[in-house]
């Protein structure tokens, strides 16, 4: 099955959607991003990897300035989307969040009902004019995270009663309820078993014809199955970042290498 | 020791362990015994308290009345305006009837009368202008007796003391008996203690006035500490930017908790009446000065309940694209809100026992009817007691442990409903 997806995947020489240059992050004193420049591509899956620490979510996080919300975060740097500094005063870092949607590495549902826990982005952008069209929103939604089966008949219920693998699929239905043009998926996949992780996979494939997706993992394997693009990061550089076969079949750095054949980690 | 090191191994069985062992459990068990003491030592304290309450106040909850039938004369009632009429010699007379011999004797008369409360009149004064259609007939009413009858009635007046010493004489004690041995005694429960206000005569004070005073005061003191501390607390905890002066803001806050209380009545008594010239002894004032007190508890009850909602839930709201304020307000407050409410409950409940800076603002005055506005003075049940606990009589002796009781169980209450909150509305995620 994974080898299948492998040949099926077409790496497409498409545009740029995301272009990152000289960025640099502070924690305090940490210095967790360390001149980073990277061009990530439109409708392609992009894997982030690199042992624990080594600043991937960070990265991830500044793309949806999800970083502004921590006091002693520092970004420095040009951070481009679709050639709009996204740090330029006319950019609203709320509305960003809305066409960058993230999904966290540990499940976060609302302690709310499924059916709010979906349709609060749509609902708080006015995504929807009637309760019909949410309803189609939050049923699409729902069957595009690969878990409306499992909900349909207790869409009112809590969404923490959820098993964590069922809650972290509901997370990924949230955050493409609002139809965003950038999916920021760290580690989706870290509470879910091998037949959820396939579910997230399949999904995270389909998606990427209509979004860029970018998904920070720790599995090679993931990152071979469902990237085109992957990039390495390493004590917060950005050491190798190309095609994914060539990362993983012929990496040019030493560090790349050692890393990807289990030597750093 | 050199041995286990040399065969690297330890020895799971050997002496050294069991020692070990049995220090660690000796250990464990004292910390149990400790405990045990200790929760043993605050239960009986709290049972001492309540059960020394419950001896003195019992008595209290109920009340000697005297059945007499009263020949409601329409010539010494006015019935045009029942409300004027002399009712005292309308239960003189009453008494007569039962006592025949009496009738002549001015001093006789006199002790005769004093078995009955001071407030009978008044009350059989309000049947009569409730229904004015009584006079001319004899009606039954049960009256209150007062004080030191029913002191005798109810055994705290000891038979045995000589006579000068006594509160009652022999005879009077004699036609006590007599009044008892035909069947007109009996002690029912003392709805008074609720339905009255405040009375120089312990037969007749209630802690209406009180209730509704504290009730008033409390309604205030909510009203204006909830939504202020909580918008206060939002503010420092969610939108203030973090540095010295943020710093300073939350040390003051927390000093303020600890200020004692008399400080925020010398204040109240200085800013509210003496600048503002806001009345004296109004619940309105003393709810604003408890509301001083209850301000600073209410802040950092909210500040730790929203610190303790987990940061994933920000996170994920503002993921989805919602603003810093449709965070806090859409997510964080509810999650917040059973810490909220249970902080603001307990704050609400110190300051139901709060006694000091009402008595600065004069909320220990001898008022005797209830408030009808919260404007209008009163007394709070905890200067309820204060006063009653000062009161010579000995009646008020068991009317102040039983308002002590009654202030308690309304504590209780409140806690109670803390805790219910909490456990209903305790979300897990
Ligand atoms: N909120 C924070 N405050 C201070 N330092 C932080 C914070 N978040 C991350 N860091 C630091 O920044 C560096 C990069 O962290 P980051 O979370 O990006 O690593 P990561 O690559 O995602 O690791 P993992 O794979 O374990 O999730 C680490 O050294 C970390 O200690
Ligand atoms: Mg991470």
């Amino acid at each position: 099955m994974n080898d299948m997806r492998k040949i099926e995947r077409d790496v497409k020489m498409t545009d740029t959607k995301i272009t990152a240059r000289n960025v640099n992050v502070h924690y305090g004193d940490t210095h967790a991003i360390k001149d980073v420049n990277v061009d990530i591509a439109d409708k392609t899956v992009t894997a982030f990897i690199g042992p624990s620490g080594c600043g991937k979510s960070t990265f991830l996080r500044c793309l949806n300035r999800m970083n502004d919300t921590i006091d002693v975060c520092r970004v420095q740097g040009d951070i481009r989307i679709d050639g709009k500094d996204i740090h330029d005063k006319s950019v609203d870092p709320v509305q960003l969040r809305a066409h960058v949607g993230m999904v966290f590495q540990k499940p976060n549902p609302f302690p709310k009902s499924i059916y709010d826990n979906i349709a609060y982005g749509p609902r708080i952008h006015g995504l929807a004019k009637s309760k019909a069209e949410l309803d189609e929103i939050v049923e699409k939604a729902l069957r595009r995270g690969a878990i409306w089966d499992e909900v349909k008949d207790r869409l009112t219920q809590s969404g923490t009663g959820l098993s964590g693998g069922q809650q972290q699929r509901l997370c990924i239905a949230r955050a493409i309820a609002t139809e965003p043009d950038i999916l920021l998926m760290d580690e989706p996949c870290s509470a879910l078993d091998p037949i959820a992780t396939a579910q997230v996979e399949e999904l995270i494939d389909e998606l990427h014809r209509d979004y860029s997706v970018i998904i920070v993992t720790h599995s090679m394997q993931q990152a071979a199955r469902v990237s085109q693009k992957t990039a390495f990061f390493h004590l917060g550089n950005l050491v190798e970042f190309g095609d994914t076969d060539q990362i993983f079949t012929d990496p040019k750095d030493p560090r790349t290498e050692s890393y990807i054949t289990g030597r750093i980690g | 020791m050199t041995e286990q090191t040399a065969s690297n191994k330890f020895d799971w069985a050997g002496p050294a362990f069991k020692a070990r062992l049995n220090k660690r459990k000796r250990s464990q068990l004292t910390l149990k015994l400790l405990g045990l003491g200790a929760i043993s030592i605050a239960f009986g304290m709290l049972f001492l308290l309540v059960a020394s309450l419950v001896s003195t106040g019992y008595h209290a909850f109920t009340q000697t009345h005297i059945e007499v039938e009263v020949f409601l004369d329409p010539e010494q009632i006015n019935a045009d305006d029942p409300n004027r009429g002399n009712y005292r010699q309308i239960i003189t007379d009453t008494l007569v009837t039962q006592f025949p011999e009496v009738a002549d004797d001015r001093a006789e008369l006199r002790k005769l009368t004093s078995i009955l409360s001071n407030g009978a009149q008044f009350s059989i004064r309000d049947e009569v202008v409730a229904d004015p259609d009584l006079i001319g007939q004899t009606v039954t009413f049960k009256v209150p007796v007062s004080d030191p009858y029913d002191q005798l009635n109810k055994g705290l007046m000891d038979r045995e003391t000589p006579e000068e010493f006594r509160r009652l004489k022999n005879e009077e004690i004699a036609n006590f008996d007599i009044l008892k041995e035909r069947g007109m005694v009996s002690k029912p429960l003392n709805t008074a203690l609720i339905t009255n206000a405040d009375s120089r005569f312990p037969e007749l004070a209630g802690l209406k006035g009180a209730i509704i005073g504290s009730f008033y005061a409390l309604l205030t003191c909510f009203l204006l500490s909830f939504p202020i501390g909580i918008g206060a607390a939002i503010y420092l905890e969610e939108f203030a930017p973090k540095n010295k002066v943020s710093d300073l803001i939350e040390i003051n806050i927390n000093n303020l908790a600890a200020v004692p209380s008399v400080v925020f009545g010398l204040l109240a008594l200085a800013v509210f009446l003496g600048w503002f010239g806001m009345p004296r002894s109004a619940p309105f004032v003393g709810g604003m000065t408890l509301a001083l007190m209850t301000l600073p508890t209410i802040i950092i009850a909210t500040r730790a309940s929203l610190k303790a909602v987990p940061p994933s839930i920000r996170e994920a709201a503002l993921g989805v694209g919602a603003s810093k304020q449709q965070v806090v307000f859409g997510h964080v407050l509810p999650l917040a809100m059973p810490g909220i409410l249970t902080g603001t409950i307990i704050g609400l409940a110190q300051a139901l026992g709060e006694t000091a800076p009402l008595l600065l603002i004069g909320m220990n005055a001898f008022i005797t009817s209830a408030p009808a506005t919260p404007f209008d003075s009163a007394t709070a049940l905890p200067t309820q007691i204060f006063i009653w606990a000062d009161s010579p009589e000995r009646g008020f002796v068991s009317r102040t442990s039983a308002a002590i009781l009654v202030l308690l169980s309304f504590l209780i209450m409140m806690n109670g409903i803390a805790i219910f909150l909490r456990q209903k509305f305790q979300r897990k995620w």
